[in-house]
C-alpha cells in the first residue's frame, strides 16, 4: 500500500436518492507525458469540494477535463435527482485569462455573447442590460458593466467571470483559484454568494484554492491531488491531518489549521 | 449589372466613372472591403495577421497546381482560382491540425508551412523561366474584375454576412478563453476551423485583384485602426468597416488618377487611418 493513511472510500460513494456527479478513473495526458491518471471523485449535489495540491500537480488539467476541453480517459457521469443521466450544465471561472488589454470587448459584450445569438456586433436584445446587471450585482460588479475588460483590475474581472458563471445557475461549479485576486470585503462576499447558491440551488462546486484556511472552514469535502492523482479525500478533518498533506504543506500549517478548528468547534458550543 | 451601371451613371455622373471597368471595380470594392473589415477584427482579436499573410504566400503554390493541372488536364479548363482556393483551405487545416499538436508555437509552424509553400510554387512556376506570367497576381489588378467575379464575390459577400450573424457571439467566446466557451457548450474547434476555412476562401477569392504582397495588411490595418479608439465590440466593428469602406473608395479613385495600382493605393490609405487613430488615442489617452 502506497499511502496507507489515505484509505477514505468516502469520495467514491453516492448516496443513491441524491443527485450526483461522478468522475471515474479519470486520466490525461498531454504531448505524451502522463499528467493525470486513476482520478476518482465523487460529488454530491450541494456539495464545495475543494481541490488542493502544489503547484503544477494538475488542478487546472482535472477540471479543464472535467469541461471536455482536453481529452482524457474515463468518463463524467451525471446523476440528477430522479436518477436520469444527463450531461451536467457547467459554469466556469479560469485561473486566469489571457487578455490582450487592448482588446475592445466590455463587460456588456462578454455577457451578450454568453446570454444571446444576437451579434453583438450588430445589436443587443433589448433587455440583456437589465440582465447583465442583475448577474453582475449577485458579485457586486454592477458599476463595471460598461468598462473594458483589458482595464479592469484582477480583482474585477474575477468578480465579472464568476457573475458569468453563475448565469444561468449550472448543475456544476468550476472554479479555477476564483478569489486569488479579490479584497477580504469581496472574499466574505464570494463565500456568502457561494454558500447561498449551494443552499438555494443544490449546485455541485468543484473549487482549486490554495488558501487553506478558507478550504477549512467552507469546504466540506477536500481532494488532495499529488503525484498524477487524487491521493486523498475526504472531510477537511480527514485530509489536513493525512501524513501526505502535511508532508507537501508543512506541519506548520497543519497545526495551525487544528487550533482554528478547534476554536471553531468551541465557538459552536458557545453559540 | 445593367441595373448597377445605369445608377452609377445616375449618382455618379462623373468623367472616370464612365468606364464600364470603374464601374465593375466600385462595385468590387463595395463588396470587398466590408467583408475584410469585418473579417479583420476577429482577425486582429486572435493575433492572426501572420496566419493571413502565410494564407496569401501559400496562394502562390496553389496557383503553381493549378498550372500544373491545366497543362495535365488541358480538356477540364481548371481556373487556378479553384487550385487556389483548394490548396489554402488544405493549408489551412493543416497548420491548425499541427498547431493541436502543440509541439512548437504557432508563430513558427505558420512560419514553416508559409516559406514551405512560397518556395514549392516559386519552384513549380520557375521551372521554364516564365514567372512573369504570373507576377501579375503580386500586385493584383482591381481593374481586371469582371461581371462573373462580382457575381461570385456577390455570393461569398452575402455568406460571409450570414455566417458572421450565426457564428460571431460563439467565436468571440473561444477565442477569449477556450475553457469558458466549452463550459457554455460551445464546439470551440469547429468554429475555429470555420473561420479559419472563411479566411482562406475570402483570401483566395480577392488575391487576384489585391495581390498577394498586401493582402494580408488590407485585412489587419482597418481593424487595427478601429482598435485604436473603439470601447466594445459595436464601435470596433463599425469603425473598422468604415475604414475599409473609405479607404477602398478613396483608394480606387486615386489609384485611377495616378495610375497606381489599387490594392496598394488602398492599403497606403488604410494606414494613413491607422496613424490617425493611433495619434487619437494617444491624446484621448
Ligand atoms: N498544454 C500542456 N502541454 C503539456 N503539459 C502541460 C500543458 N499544460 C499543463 N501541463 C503540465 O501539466 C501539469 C499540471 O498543470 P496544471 O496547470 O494542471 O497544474 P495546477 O495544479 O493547476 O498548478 P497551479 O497550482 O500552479 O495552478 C504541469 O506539470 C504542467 O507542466
Ligand atoms: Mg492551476
Amino acid at each position: 500500500m502506497k499511502h496507507p493513511i489515505c484509505v477514505n472510500s468516502d469520495c467514491k460513494i453516492c448516496e443513491s436518492s441524491l443527485c450526483c456527479t461522478k468522475i471515474n478513473n479519470f486520466g490525461v495526458k498531454r504531448s505524451g507525458i502522463e499528467i493525470l491518471k486513476n482520478v476518482n471523485l465523487h460529488i454530491h449535489c450541494g456539495d464545495l469540494t475543494a481541490v488542493i495540491g502544489p503547484n503544477g500537480a494538475g488542478k487546472s488539467t482535472l477540471l479543464k477535463a472535467i469541461l471536455g476541453e482536453i481529452s482524457h480517459t474515463g468518463e463524467l457521469q451525471f446523476l440528477d435527482a430522479n436518477n436520469g443521466t444527463t450531461k451536467p450544465s457547467m459554469g466556469y471561472v479560469p485561473q486566469k485569462l489571457d487578455l490582450d488589454s487592448t482588446s475592445p470587448t466590455s463587460v456588456l459584450d462578454l455577457f451578450a455573447a454568453a446570454y444571446t445569438n444576437l451579434p453583438i456586433w450588430f445589436t443587443y436584445p433589448k433587455k440583456i442590460r437589465e440582465r447583465v446587471r442583475e448577474s453582475l450585482a449577485l458579485t457586486h460588479g454592477e458599476h463595471l458593466i460598461n468598462k473594458r475588460l483589458g482595464e479592469l483590475s484582477g480583482g474585477e474581472l474575477q468578480r465579472v467571470l464568476l457573475a458569468l458563471a453563475l448565469d444561468p445557475v449550472p448543475h456544476l461549479l468550476l472554479l479555477d483559484e476564483p478569489v486569488s485576486g479579490i479584497d477580504q470585503k469581496g472574499l466574505e462576499l464570494f463565500y456568502q454568494t457561494v454558500s447561498t447558491l449551494r443552499k438555494n440551488y443544490d449546485l455541485s462546486i468543484i473549487l482549486v484554492s490554495h488558501d487553506l484556511n478558507l478550504v477549512a472552514e467552507y469546504a466540506n469535502r477536500v481532494a488532495f491531488v499529488n503525484n498524477r492523482t487524487i491521493e486523498c479525500c475526504g472531510t477537511p478533518q480527514e485530509v489536513f491531518t493525512n501524513e501526505k498533506v502535511i508532508q507537501t504543506f508543512g506541519l506548520d500549517w497543519s497545526n495551525r489549521f487544528q487550533r482554528v478548528e478547534k476554536d471553531r468547534v468551541a465557538n459552536a458550543l458557545l453559540v | 449589372m445593367h441595373f448597377w451601371y445605369s445608377l452609377v451613371d445616375l449618382l455618379l455622373p462623373f468623367d472616370w466613372m464612365q468606364y464600364g471597368f470603374m464601374k465593375n471595380a466600385l462595385l468590387g470594392v463595395l463588396l470587398v472591403t466590408p467583408i475584410f473589415g469585418l473579417l479583420g477584427t476577429m482577425i486582429v482579436n486572435n493575433k492572426m495577421a501572420f496566419f493571413s499573410d502565410s494564407l496569401g504566400h501559400s496562394a502562390l503554390t496553389g496557383i503553381a497546381i493549378g498550372v500544373i493541372l491545366g497543362n495535365a488536364f488541358p480538356l477540364l479548363n481548371i481556373k487556378p482560382i479553384w487550385s487556389m482556393m483548394v490548396f489554402s483551405v488544405l493549408i489551412t487545416i493543416a497548420i491548425l491540425v499541427v498547431k493541436e499538436a502543440n509541439t512548437a508555437s504557432t508563430d513558427t509552424i505558420i512560419g514553416v508551412f508559409s516559406s514551405s509553400a512560397v518556395a514549392l510554387g516559386l519552384v513549380i512556376l520557375t521551372r521554364n523561366g516564365g514567372f512573369n506570367k504570373y507576377s501579375g497576381y503580386l500586385i493584383g489588378d482591381f481593374l481586371s474584375i469582371s461581371p462573373a467575379d462580382l457575381l461570385l464575390l456577390g455570393i461569398v459577400f452575402v455568406l460571409v454576412i450570414l455566417l458572421w450573424v450565426l457564428i460571431f457571439n460563439k467565436l468571440l467566446l473561444a477565442s477569449m478563453n477556450p475553457s469558458l466557451a466549452r463550459s457554455r457548450g460551445i464546439k470551440v474547434k469547429q468554429y475555429e476551423y470555420l473561420f479559419a476555412v472563411m479566411m482562406a476562401v475570402i483570401v483566395t477569392i480577392s488575391i487576384q485583384w489585391v495581390g498577394i504582397l498586401i493582402i494580408s495588411s488590407l485585412l489587419v490595418i482597418p481593424a487595427a485602426s478601429s482598435r485604436n479608439i473603439a470601447k466594445n465590440m459595436r464601435q470596433y466593428h463599425i469603425y473598422s468597416v468604415l475604414i475599409a469602406l473609405v479607404s477602398g473608395l478613396s483608394g480606387l479613385i486615386l489609384s485611377y488618377f495616378w495610375g497606381t495600382a489599387t490594392g496598394a493605393t488602398i492599403v497606403l490609405i488604410t494606414s494613413g487611418f491607422f496613424a490617425l487613430t493611433f495619434g487619437l488615442k494617444l491624446r484621448l489617452g
